[in-house]
């Protein structure tokens, strides 16, 4: 009745503006942090290790929030990227376009098999997917047998290595799929749909709309876009390591939500994941850059409590604004 | 043979048979629809009202029987291919999607697209249109759960409309109107029917049938037991037909005099309580033995009036006190402790527990006192759900999930859990709503016997013919003032609705609400 109506009303608003916010603290971070480092902060290194964490994470992000938006989550993604990384590893030697294909197929048959489970059996997708999460590490180590995966020089490097306007490759294909993403959630029926079954499952499928297909897709994309970003990381780093991908399907999560989808689904934005990402990795880029300085010691262990923290505020946040208003009945 | 598309009735269902893991739902349903013609469905809840519209719309297969559309055989199996055969259903809570916009609602399923993208303007255009033939002019571009039921009934209407549905399903739309909205609705089904659609009412209010239908079909115990035109039965048969009773016994007595108060003090003392943004200025006293009501129009603060009193909404000003005890009451929590017991309107969000069993849905306010060193007290919580099972006639096991259940028997396992609790005061808002017509006889029965027994009843419904028959004595609320009393010597649904349109005081001294005011 007209408590439903109030909460609909504000939970769009609340996180349009959280979506705001979200931009404006990074811009203001960025502002700050150009001030008191000067050049040093833009200088090359950091940069590029900046925008290549970005990249990495970005992609399995950006499947997370197609995911989130349908009311789910895919906890397997870390692995997938270790699985993906390896298999395109193995197959690197094949040539580039091998490489790729074979790495986005792996994730894509690991998001199937998610996708199927969840959509035409039912089941929860957080155990799913946590399931998945174990078996497809190790399938991936067991493929590896446990050593490091060097990818083969070639064509592939190019994604890190050649610059366009001064930024990897990688960089603008990130943009890009992105660009096509948020043109896909606005102007696509399947976009919209992944919206509406987010929102009310039932009423959707109440209406005719092929509901379990739509499910299934975000965890096949997310599940593609995983290999992808395995792929996309071996040929950054020149190789796929054993600990390649543990507890990132949880930052692509804090970036989802930081960026204002809403973790029950039904609202979303991937602009805001963009920005959720960049703003995760700036504060850390940032926490990064003092220590190397001198100016804090912070170890790596610091960095997930930071990290929580940050998240834990933006959910008060994002609640707390809500909250204040009594429902209405 | 004529032509089985011009000829004959739109929709005959026959002898349609389901069970549900042995539980026969339906058992020879029948139902014919003529074309153009508005044909009211009814039965007490559990008689397969909902299973026959399910099947009708392809949720369920049929187990047995035949149904044709047009004269010819069809058996849908999705609500998609329903849709597509013009078999659209409108949902009691309207089954829409709230986040999205209004315009994508209606078109969900089937945007309008340019070179593979939706066009966004077509489609707003479209809605815009589809809302237009129901005299609704509405931004379609903000989500539809930013609306009032009402309107997003509409939408759901105007996206049957755009279905071009020939046979709309309309499955108790009324339940949660205002009157002016029911008429607003009334006038686009008359002008839909004038149109050539055919409809399917459901409704549990007598009154609305005989003003929108021409012909009944009533379920009882998964059996058709009648198909006639409404005008040649009357309310009371028409009631003894579903209840499978006699007439005479179902036509009930108002009212006459008051209860008496079985003590001078309120248990319940109200004044000038406020609430924001509805809740303004409200005084009331509840004494122990007596049913107190409260009236008022949609959003007059009714039930944040409840709310307020039982700590679920904060109290801006004003004081609540429960038996003579000054404490104030912040949270349910102390409510329930000063002995305060709520049954919320809103039975699915605020009542139940899913997918919890009658046993625990019952025992779950009374959990603390069944425990003992951290564990429940399996024999005594048993023995308490059979008692109550059993003493408020629910119709289910102890162990089944309670969604299983019928609206009624939900409502009841809900009143037994509050009733467990042993309260001074009973806090009902809306009751009986969306419930059927021999549940809510027995709801109310039950509410004159608690007070008989001495306990203090708050009742705000927004069905006054069911404030007048309950109450002793009703609070008439105007935006969020309580702006006078009814006592039960002038109680009436006339007197009630008076004061609720003028928001004027019965000119009698002691009709004034402030009178009431306890000392603090």
């Amino acid at each position: 009745m007209s408590a439903a109506t109030a909460d609909v009303a504000t939970v769009g608003h609340r996180l349009a503006l959280q979506r705001r916010g979200t931009v404006a603290v990074l811009v203001l971070v960025v502002l700050l942090a150009s001030l008191r480092y000067g050049d040093a902060f833009y200088s090359g290194i950091n940069l590029t290790s900046y925008f290549d964490d970005a990249v990495k994470y970005s992609l399995i992000a950006l499947g997370m929030t197609f995911v989130i938006m349908t009311g789910g989550i895919d906890l397997s993604v870390g692995s997938v990227i270790l699985l993906a990384g390896v298999a395109g590893g193995l197959a690197s030697p094949y040539g580039a376009v091998v490489a790729v294909l074979v790495g986005v197929g792996t994730g894509a048959a690991v998001g199937a098999v998610n996708g199927l489970l969840i959509a035409h059996s039912r089941l929860e997708p957080f155990v799913v997917t946590l399931a998945t999460l174990l078996w497809a590490r190790g399938l991936g180590l067991q493929l590896a047998d446990t050593q490091t995966v060097v990818y083969g020089s070639g064509a592939l490097q190019s994604l890190a290595r050649d610059k366009i306007f001064g930024l990897t490759t990688g960089f603008w294909l990130m943009l890009l799929l992105f660009a096509i993403a948020a043109v896909a959630l606005k102007y696509t029926a399947w976009g919209r749909t992944v919206l509406a079954v987010g929102d009310s499952e039932e009423s959707t499928s109440l209406l005719g709309v092929p509901t379990r297909m739509t499910k299934f897709s975000v965890y096949l994309l997310s599940g593609a876009l995983a290999g992808l970003a395995g792929v996309v990381l071996g040929s950054q780093t020149g190789s796929v390591s054993m600990d390649t991908g543990v507890g990132w399907e949880l930052i692509a999560v804090a970036a989802v939500v930081v960026g204002g989808t809403l973790l029950t689904g039904g609202v979303g934005s991937i602009g805001g994941t963009l920005a959720g990402l960049l703003l995760l990795q700036v504060i850390f880029t940032i926490i990064n850059f003092e220590n190397g300085r001198g100016g804090i010691e912070i170890n790596s262990y610091w960095q997930n409590v930071v990290r929580g923290a940050f998240l834990l505020v933006v959910v008060l946040l994002q609640t707390g604004v809500g909250r204040g208003r009594r429902k209405a009945s | 043979m004529t032509d089985p598309k011009t000829e004959g009735p739109l929709l005959q269902m026959r002898g349609v048979t389901k069970s549900f893991r042995g539980a026969r739902a339906l058992d020879d349903a029948t139902m014919t629809v003529g074309r153009s013609q508005i044909r009211a469905l009814i039965g007490q809840n559990g008689a397969g009202k909902s299973t026959l519209i399910k099947i009708l719309t392809g949720v369920y297969r049929r187990d047995g029987g035949e149904v044709l559309l047009d004269g010819r055989p069809v058996d849908f199996r999705s609500t998609a291919e329903a849709q597509a055969g013009g078999v659209v259903t409108i949902y009691q809570e309207v089954n829409l999607v709230p986040k999205l916009s209004v315009a994508e609602n209606i078109f969900l399923g089937r945007f309008p697209k340019r070179r593979g993208l939706v066009d966004w303007a077509t489609m707003r255009a479209g809605a815009r249109d589809a809302l237009a033939k129901l005299s609704l002019d509405i931004d379609v571009t903000r989500p539809l759960g930013s609306y009032r039921v009402a309107t997003q009934q509409m939408t759901a209407i105007a996206r049957a409309v755009s279905l071009e549905a020939r046979l709309l399903v309309l499955d108790e739309p009324t339940s949660s109107l205002a009157e002016r909205e029911v008429e607003t609705l009334f006038g686009v089904m008359r002008s839909l029917r004038d149109s050539g659609v055919s409809m399917v009412f459901v409704s549990h209010r007598m009154d609305e049938l005989y003003e929108i239908c021409e012909d009944v079909t009533v379920l009882r115990d998964g059996r058709t037991v009648a198909e006639e035109p409404l005008a040649s039965l009357n309310q009371y048969e028409l009631v003894s037909k579903m209840l499978g009773r006699a007439a005479e016994q179902v036509a009930s007595g108002a009212r006459a005099a008051a209860r008496p108060r079985q003590q001078a003090e309120p248990v319940l003392a109200v004044s000038g309580a406020a609430s924001a943004p509805r809740l303004k200025d409200a005084s009331l006293a509840v004494y122990a033995g007596q049913v107190q009501g409260v009236a008022g129009l949609l959003g007059s603060g009714r039930s944040e009036l409840l709310r307020s009193i039982f700590g679920a909404d904060p109290l801006d000003g004003g004081t609540v006190v429960v038996s003579s005890d000054a404490a104030p009451i912040r949270t349910p929590r102390e409510a329930i402790a000063a002995r305060l017991a709520f049954l919320s309107e809103d039975r699915r969000a605020e009542g139940i527990v899913p997918h919890l069993s009658v046993r625990d849905n019952l025992t779950l306010a009374l959990l603390p006192k069944l425990t003992r060193r951290g564990i429940v007290d399996r024999k005594r919580q048993k023995q308490i759900v059979t008692d109550y099972i059993a003493r408020l006639g629910i119709k289910a096991q102890a162990d089944q999930p309670i969604v299983e259940l019928s609206g009624g028997n939900q409502q009841k396992v809900l009143l037994a859990r509050w009733l467990a609790t042993e309260p001074a005061v009973l806090l009902l808002d809306e009751p009986t709503r969306g419930i059927d017509v021999s549940a809510k006889a027995e709801i109310l029965t039950l509410v004159d016997k608690l007070a008989a027994d001495g306990m203090g009843v708050l009742l705000v419904s927004s069905e006054l013919e069911e404030v007048v028959s309950a109450c002793d004595d009703v609070t008439v609320l105007r935006d969020g003032v309580s702006v006078a009393r009814v006592d039960v010597e002038r109680l009436s649904e006339e007197s009630l609705m008076a004061v609720m349109a003028s928001g004027e005081a019965v000119p009698s001294a002691d009709s004034a609400p402030n009178k009431d005011k306890s000392d603090d």
